[in-house]
C-alpha cells in the first residue's frame, strides 16, 4: 500500500523498467531494494510454477519468482544476462527474476494510464498502469498483487 | 509515551516477578521483614507507575492490596496459610490487571472478591475509611481531610515528625510527583502540610515547569516510625533534600488542627497551573517508565530482541563464510600449508565461542515460565478440589527465549494433566497411606548438550488397563496387540487419545498429549514418559539448547543438497534392492533388524524426480517418525556431518510439507533442512494422491 500511496501524492515518479521476452514492464523504484545478477536458485519442493526457488541474499532466504511466469508467459532461461531486482513489499521481500534491466524513468503520474478493464485473470490483475514513452507500451506493475496471490496460489 | 509505556510494563513483568519470588519465600516460612518490604514495594512501584499512566483500574486494585501488605509489615497482621494463599491469588490478578492495562482488556473477573477477602483478613473495621481513596494522580486535590481519619481516633500524640521536604529538580525528572508523597503521608497519621512558596515565585512557563520551586514542611502526628516515613520518600530519597526530626511530645500544642489550614490548597485551587502542577505531565511525556529509585542498580542492559537476531544472523553468516574459506583454501592447495592451517583452525575456534556467546544472550532462565506454571497450578489445584504444591528445581537454567515462548503452551497442558490426572484426590491419597498434599516437581537441567525438563507428580501413576481399553475402544491399537508396559503409556501421546472417564473444563478441551507432543518436537524436542503405578509419573521433556544452530547430515538426492537433522536419524545403510517389497501400487518396505520399515525415495518425496530411479544405487537412512515408529528413506549419497545455521523460510509459501527450514552452506547455496517425521506422514498421504508435485 505503501508504494501506492507514494505513487498517489508525489507527483513526479520514478520506475524502474525491465524487460520480459518483449514486453516492457515496470516497478515502482521506491520498493526496489537492490538489483542481484543470476543465481542459482534452490528449488522449494511443491512451490507454485512460477516460484523459481530461495537465494541466499546476505543470509537471508529470498524467494525468487519469475515474473514471466507469473505473468502467463514462458519462464526465463535462467542465464547470466538475467537480473534478480529485489523488492520489498509490505515489509515482506522478494526477488523478481527479470530478463534484463533497462531504465529508471521518471514522469509525472497523470501520465500513467488505467489498463483497459479487458480480463480478469490473475496475470491482469497484476498491471496497475500503462505507460507510454518513446511509443513504446511500458506495463506498471501492481507489486502487492504479484506477490499476495502467491501466498494463495500456495495456500 | 508509547515507548514509555511500553518499557513501563516491562517493568511491571520483573516486579511481578520478584512479587512472585518473595511470595514463594513468605510460603516457605523462611522469611524476614526484607521479603515483606520486598512484596510492599514491588506492589507499590506498579501503583506509582500505574498512576503516572492514569491507570486507575490497576491503581486501585494495587492500592488496596498495598494497603494490606502495609498492615502486615507493620506486624499488625498474622501471615497464616489462608494470607499466603490469597497473596499469591492477588499477585495473579494483579497481574491480570496489568494485562488487562496494557492490552486495554475489561478489568479482570473475580478482582473484587479477591480484594474482599484480602481486606477481609485485616478484619471488619479496618477498611471503612480506605475504601473511600480514590487514587487520582493527575489531580491536585489536597483533601487530605477524607483520608487520614484513623488520626482521629489515633490516641497516642505524643510523638511526631517534623519533615522538611525540598524537591530536586531530578524528583520531577525522574517521574515522581510531591503531591502523591505528601498523600501517602497523610496516610500515616495526621499530616499538618505547609507549602513554602518563594517570594519571587515567577509565573509558570515552558521554561521553569520542570523546576521545583516549592517546598514542604510537614508535621506528622501518630504512631507512625521514623522508617515509615522514610518509605514514603523512598523513591525519591536521592532526588530531594529531606529533613526529618523528631517532635518531642510537649512541642504539640494543639494535637487537632483542622490540618489542610496553610497555604497549599489555596495556591493550587487558585492557580492550577503553578510549578507543583506542571511536573506530572512533564514526567509523563520524559521519563516516568524511569527506574524507581529504590531498585537497586542490576548490571544488565536491555536490548531489543531484533537487534540480538541480528547479531545471530551475523554470527551466522560468520560461520558461513569461515566455511567457504576452508572451502577456497583447500581448492587453492593450501591445504598443507601449516601457518594457513592452524590460523584457519583458530579462527574457527574463535567462530564458534562467539557463535555460542551470541547464542548465550537469547537464552534466558526458565524462571518466569515456572512461576506460570506456579499460577496453573494453584488455579487448577483450587478448581478440581486437591491440594497441591509445586516444587520447582533448577529456575536459573537458561533457554533460548523462542523455546521459552513456545514452551509455555504445552507445559500448561501438562501441569493440568498432571493436577488433574495425575494426583489423586486428598482422600485417595490419605487411603494409599501418602500425605493428603500432592506434590508436582517441575525440573530443568543441563544434560549433554540437551535441556532436560521433567514434570514428576506423586500420584497414582498411569493406569495401564484403562489406558490400554480406552485405545483399543478407539480403536488406535488392535485388540490382541502385545504391548510392553511403556508401549502401553506412551498410547496417550496418540491423536484422539483421552483417558478422562468425564470430560473436565480443564483438560479435556479435545486437546490431548498429541498435540503437546507435536509441539515440543516441533522445537526440535522429545517428549518421554515414565510411569510407576501407586507412585507417580514423569514426563522428561529434552530440547535443543537453541534453535538458531542444528546438528544435520547433509546428502543429496536428485540432484539437490538437503540437511536432514541429525537427531532424526536412527542410522545408515546401503541399498540393498532385493530386500525391496513393492506392496500397493509404489508403496515399498523393506526389512530393517526384524521390522518392516516403510521406505520412500527421498527425491520423488520431494518432487524432484519419478519414483523408481536410483532405487538400487542409494543409501538409505532410518529415521524416526511421529509416534515412534520409523521409516527409511532413499538418498543418493551423503555428503557430511556438520552444524548448520538454521534460517526460517519465509511464510509466502505457506507450509512445505516435509522442510522445517533452510541452512545456507559453505559454498553459499541454500539448502533445504527436511522434517523426515513430516515427510514420512506427507509420503503416506502423497502415495494416494500423487497430483501435489513441484513443477519447473
Amino acid at each position: 500500500m505503501n508504494d501506492m500511496s507514494h505513487i498517489n501524492n508525489d507527483d513526479e515518479v520514478e520506475l524502474l523498467s525491465f524487460r520480459l521476452g518483449e514486453q516492457e514492464y515496470c516497478v515502482d523504484i521506491m520498493s526496489v531494494r537492490e538489483i542481484r545478477g543470476w543465481t542459482k536458485a534452490t528449488p522449494l519442493p511443491f512451490a507454485p510454477p512460477h516460484v523459481r526457488g530461495v537465494i541466499n541474499l546476505r543470509g537471508t532466504v529470498l524467494p525468487v519468482v519469475d515474473l514471466s511466469v507469473r505473468l502467463g508467459m514462458a519462464p526465463i532461461s535462467g542465464e547470466e544476462r538475467n537480473v534478480i531486482v529485489v523488492v520489498s513489499v509490505e515489509g515482506q521481500m522478494a526477488g523478481l527474476l527479470v530478463d534484463a534491466v533497462s531504465d529508471i524513468v521518471s514522469l509525472r503520474r497523470e501520465e500513467m494510464q488505467p489498463p483497459p478493464k479487458l480480463s480478469d485473470d490473475a496475470s491482469a490483475r497484476c498491471i496497475e498502469a500503462l505507460l507510454l514513452i518513446d511509443d513504446k507500451l511500458i506495463r506498471v506493475l501492481e507489486l502487492a498483487t504479484v506477490l499476495e496471490s502467491n501466498q494463495q496460489d500456495a495456500a | 509515551m508509547a515507548e514509555i509505556r511500553a518499557s513501563f510494563f516491562l517493568e511491571c513483568d520483573e516486579l511481578l516477578e520478584s512479587l512472585q519470588d518473595a511470595l514463594g519465600v513468605l510460603d516457605s516460612g523462611d522469611y524476614d521483614s526484607e521479603t515483606i518490604n520486598i512484596v510492599f514495594r514491588a506492589v507499590h512501584s506498579i501503583k506509582g507507575g500505574a498512576g503516572a499512566f492514569g491507570l486507575d483500574a490497576l491503581v486501585n486494585f494495587a492500592h488496596r492490596y498495598e494497603t494490606v501488605m502495609d498492615e502486615l509489615r507493620a506486624g499488625r497482621m498474622e501471615l497464616t496459610a489462608d494470607a499466603t494463599r490469597l497473596f499469591f491469588q492477588a499477585a495473579d490478578m494483579l497481574q491480570d490487571h496489568v494485562a488487562a492495562a496494557r492490552d486495554g482488556g475489561d478489568v479482570p473477573a473475580g478482582s473484587e472478591q479477591t480484594l474482599h477477602a484480602l481486606e477481609a483478613l485485616l478484619g471488619e473495621d479496618h477498611f471503612a475509611e480506605e475504601e473511600a481513596v480514590e487514587f487520582a494522580p493527575m489531580v491536585l486535590d489536597f483533601g487530605f481531610g477524607a483520608e487520614d481519619a484513623p488520626a482521629e481516633d489515633a490516641g497516642p500524640t505524643e510523638a511526631g515528625w517534623s519533615i522538611r521536604f525540598t524537591p530536586h529538580r531530578d524528583l520531577y525528572l525522574s517521574g515522581n510527583e510531591p503531591l502523591l508523597i505528601l498523600r501517602s503521608l497523610a496516610q500515616l497519621g495526621q499530616a499538618q502540610i505547609e507549602c513554602h512558596i518563594p517570594d519571587d515565585l515567577p509565573p509558570p512557563n515552558e521554561d521553569n515547569a520542570e523546576t521545583p520551586l516549592l517546598s514542604w514542611t510537614i508535621r506528622l502526628t501518630g504512631d507512625a516510625d521514623e522508617d515509615d516515613v522514610r518509605l514514603a520518600f523512598d523513591f525519591v530519597a536521592d532526588v530531594c533534600d529531606l529533613d526529618i526530626t523528631p517532635i518531642i511530645a510537649d512541642e504539640i500544642e494543639d494535637p487537632a488542627p483542622a490540618p489542610l489550614e496553610p497555604a497549599p490548597a489555596p495556591v493550587a485551587v487558585t492557580e492550577p497551573d503553578t510549578a507543583p502542577a506542571a511536573p506530572p505531565m512533564r514526567a509523563d511525556a520524559a521519563s516516568a517508565g524511569a527506574k524507581p529509585a529504590s531498585e537497586p542498580p542490576s548490571a544488565t542492559v536491555r536490548v531489543d530482541l531484533e537487534k540480538i537476531d541480528r547479531l545471530v544472523n551475523l554470527v551466522g553468516e560468520l560461520v558461513i563464510n569461515q566455511a567457504m574459506l576452508s572451502q577456497s583454501v583447500e581448492k587453492a592447495g593450501l591445504g598443507s600449508h601449516g601457518a594457513v592451517i592452524s590460523g584457519l583452525e583458530a579462527f574457527m575456534m574463535l567462530t564458534r565461542d562467539i557463535q555460542d556467546s551470541v547464542m548465550m544472550i537469547r537464552a534466558q532462565p526458565v524462571k518466569p515460565l515456572f512461576q506460570r506454571m506456579a499460577r496453573i497450578v494453584r488455579e487448577t489445584s483450587a478448581s478440581v478440589g486437591k491440594e497441591v504444591r509445586l516444587r520447582t528445581e533448577g529456575e536459573a537454567t537458561e533457554i533460548d527465549k523462542t523455546v521459552i515462548e513456545r514452551l509455555a503452551e504445552p507445559l500448561t497442558h501438562m501441569i493440568r494433566n498432571s493436577v488433574d490426572h495425575g494426583l489423586e484426590l486428598p482422600e485417595k491419597r490419605l487411603a494409599a497411606g501418602k500425605p493428603p498434599e500432592g506434590v508436582i516437581t517441575l525440573s530443568a537441567s543441563h544434560r549433554a548438550g540437551r535441556i532436560l525438563i521433567e514434570i514428576e507428580d506423586d500420584g497414582a501413576g498411569i493406569n495401564r488397563p484403562k489406558v490400554r481399553d480406552i485405545a483399543q475402544q478407539k480403536g488406535l491399537i488392535a485388540p490382541d496387540a502385545q504391548l510392553s508396559d511403556s508401549d502401553i503409556d506412551n498410547l496417550i501421546f496418540l491423536p484422539g487419545f483421552s483417558t478422562a472417564t468425564e470430560v473436565s473444563a480443564l483438560s479435556g478441551r479435545g486437546v490431548g498429549m498429541d498435540v503437546v507432543k507435536s509441539a515440543i518436537i516441533s522445537l526440535g524436542g522429545r517428549v518421554s514418559i515414565a510411569s510407576t503405578p501407586g507412585s507417580g509419573t514423569k514426563f522428561s521433556i529434552s530440547l535443543p539448547l537453541t534453535l538458531a544452530v542444528l546438528d544435520g547430515m547433509v546428502v543429496r538426492a536428485a540432484g539437490q543438497t538437503l540437511v536432514v537433522p541429525l537427531s532424526a536419524i536412527i542410522e545408515t545403510a546401503r541399498i540393498d534392492s532385493q530386500q525391496i517389497e513393492t506392496l500397493s501400487g509404489n508403496d515399498a518396505i523393506m526389512p530393517f533388524r526384524g521390522e518392516f520399515v516403510p521406505i520412500f525415495d527421498l527425491g520423488h518425496q520431494l518432487g524432484f524426480r519419478e519414483p523408481g530411479e536410483h532405487c538400487s544405487a542409494g543409501i538409505v537412512l532410518l529415521t524416526t517418525q511421529e509416534n515412534g515408529r520409523r521409516a527409511a528413506l532413499i538418498v543418493d549419497s551423503i555428503m557430511e556431518q556438520r552444524q548448520v545455521v538454521i534460517k526460517g523460510l519465509s511464510q509466502s509459501y505457506g507450509d512445505i510439507p516435509g522442510v522445517a527450514a533452510a541452512t545456507i552452506l559453505g559454498d553459499g547455496q541454500i539448502a533445504l533442512i527436511l522434517d523426515p517425521a513430516d515427510l514420512g506422514q506427507h509420503g503416506r498421504a502423497q502415495s494416494t494422491s500423487n497430483d501435489r508435485r513441484m513443477a519447473g
